[in-house]
């Protein structure tokens, strides 16, 4: 059984598709993101496996239930940390806590051992009694995810986790997420940062316009693209860079693909073992009697995995965030 | 069942503890009634009271039972916005994301507002009797017929908040749908004149509102006019005029939730 299942699920809102055909699995254990810009899909899709909105068409199984038919073992199943502010000002920390505990029914005396492990574990034990109008942002998220683990869920479902946070409290956060997962809970998220998803997720889901564009683990995504990428430099030569491009490809058995650029006189180089390869690169280079104006090298990010897939980068679409 | 009071208890105890940090709301909201309705506006139309139509002994022994029961409306319209507000922030997701029945976010509100209204009313009466020597000449039987009247009126007001809670999109509108009924319904009511004393067309339409019978009912009590087949009249009519709200909420309701 998968943690999550979700099998053509579209979902439309007034004849707009807004999830279109959506497939896609989480295992038990891993830490899973949704990844897109505004827009792409996430939250509803997020909103569907939580049961708080019912799909058009296909299925999605949690915890081996159905949302539309289990909606309540579903719920039962998971924990819940929503965007940021999800939080009742009037409230101390401790009475949110037991809030939630009423909420999934624990006992009291149940209640009572998980409120204390979980305000221990996100740190805000020293802060439970007071009344949350005066945490900060960083703590108010804290606080989120502590309603999120109080009924010791199999998955913890967090929607932007990060999102509005300073950088401190970010690190903070991430590093609960790998703590939980060490713990053994499985964990599906959205995110538009993609530090985060290539930091935390085993897995990445890239969504775009409701469809899945891509599918993977963050190294394996990056890798898919050919490597990383060599940019030598050099003086006016164009008419022998061709001749070079041709030896490199034939006599390096780590060139991909080399691409010319005759108008600034560069090379494109796509290599598969980086380390390896940029000694032996320039040293083949030289012996053709070559001189290297600048050379560069770099490894490519989830953003040019995005911009590979979607054909657009991810911040253009949330530049409005 | 143990588990639905379970969450249910939970959500009321919110309410409360909400409340009880919003003191000067709280303080505003019950001062509000008395000082503008009985004591301003009372005093202000003192001499209403020899219009022909009136058969109180004075005009704010007759307002006392409009006051206690717009007491009722005002509470009972401003129900569903608790609720308003956890839509807007994103807590009722959180409520909703955890395995309770629906309902008990709905009966939290009912048992909530109508603890308030309770609460409120017998204040209110308790103030007319030791400013202006006004008290329900019913007895205590009497004091339990006026609570009667005044919470199934309220349970109706709730659920019909609600329904606009659910149905409004942000608390702007909703707050301007309230301001925009709330007077109306008051001036095409007995609240502040016997019915006798309107003209025609006001008279008949505050024939059709409910207010008018839990007006009505309220103050045959407080002078002591009353009668057992006035009363259950009245009950039968607010019995009606709750299941017609509760019915209408309960659809949207559903169709909201899923």
């Amino acid at each position: 059984m998968k943690a999550i299942e979700i099998r053509n699920l579209t979902k439309t809102f007034g004849g707009k598709k807004v999830v279109e055909d959506l497939n896609l699995a989480v295992e038990k254990g891993e830490v899973f993101g949704i990844l897109g810009p505004n827009g792409a899909g996430k939250t509803t899709t997020i909103r569907i496996v939580l049961t708080l909105l019912k799909p058009t068409g296909g299925q999605v199984k949690v915890w081996g239930y159905d949302v539309v038919t289990q909606p309540r073992d579903v719920r039962q199943a998971l924990g819940y940390v929503p965007q940021e502010k999800a939080v009742d000002r009037f409230l101390t920390g401790r009475e949110h806590l037991i809030l939630v505990a009423d909420l999934y029914h624990l006992t009291r005396p149940e209640a009572k051992k998980r409120i204390e492990e979980v305000l221990e574990l996100v740190d805000l034990s020293h802060k439970a009694d007071d009344l949350v109008n005066n945490y900060s942002g960083g703590m108010k998220k804290k606080l989120d995810i502590a309603c999120g683990l109080i009924p010791n869920p199999k998955i913890l479902v967090m929607d932007e986790p990060t999102l509005g946070l300073d950088v401190e409290s970010r690190i903070r956060i991430w590093d609960y997420i790998r703590r939980l997962q060490r713990g053994g809970l499985t964990i599906l998220m959205t995110t538009n940062y993609l530090d985060e998803a290539d930091q935390l997720c085993d897995r990445i889901a890239i969504l775009d316009r409701g469809r899945l564009a891509a599918l993977g683990a963050p190294e394996e995504l990056k890798k898919g693209l050919g490597g990383d990428r060599v940019t030598v430099q050099f003086g006016p030569l164009q008419d022998r860079l061709d001749a070079l491009a041709g030896t490199l490809k034939k006599e390096l058995p780590f060139v991909n693909e080399v691409k010319v650029s005759p108008a600034s006189h560069e090379l494109e180089i796509r290599v598969t073992s980086n380390e390896e390869a940029l000694a032996p690169l320039i040293q083949k280079i030289h012996h053709h009697g070559h001189p290297i104006l600048a050379i560069q090298y770099s490894r490519p990010t989830l953003e040019d995995v995005f911009i590979t897939y979607t054909g657009h980068k991810i911040k253009e679409d949330s530049a409005l965030l | 069942m143990k588990l639905f009071i379970q969450e249910t208890m939970a959500l009321t105890m919110r309410s409360v503890k909400r409340l009880s940090r919003e003191r000067i709301s709280m303080i505003f909201g019950l001062i509000q009634p008395m000082l503008f309705w009985l004591i301003l506006f009372g005093n202000l139309f003192q001499k209403t009271a020899q219009i022909p139509g009136f058969q109180a002994p004075n005009y704010i022994t007759f307002l006392t039972a409009g006051v206690v029961v717009m007491t009722v409306l005002n509470s009972g319209l401003s129900g569903g916005v608790d609720l308003l507000f956890d839509k807007e922030s994103g807590f009722l997701e959180r409520l909703l994301s955890a395995p309770i029945s629906r309902n008990s976010l709905i009966y939290s509100r009912f048992i909530f507002v109508m603890g308030i209204t309770s609460v409120q009313i017998l204040i209110i009466l308790l103030v007319a009797f030791i400013l202006f020597g006004v008290y329900p000449h019913s007895g205590l039987v009497g004091l339990a017929f006026i609570m009667l009247v005044g919470l199934l009126f309220g349970l109706g007001l709730i659920a019909i908040s609600l329904t606009l809670a659910f149905a409004i999109k942000g608390h702007g509108n909703f707050f301007a749908l309230m301001g925009f009924l709330t007077l109306p319904l008051i001036f095409l009511s007995t609240a502040l004149v016997p019915i006798q004393a309107m003209p025609d067309w006001m008279a008949f339409l505050a024939g059709f509102n409910p207010m008018t019978y839990a007006i009505e009912a309220v103050r045959d009590l407080i002078i002591g006019g009353w009668a057992w087949g006035g009363i259950v009249r009245v009950l039968v009519i607010l019995l009606a005029f709750d299941a017609v709200s509760i019915g209408l909420s309960s659809r949207v309701f559903h169709r909201q939730m899923g």
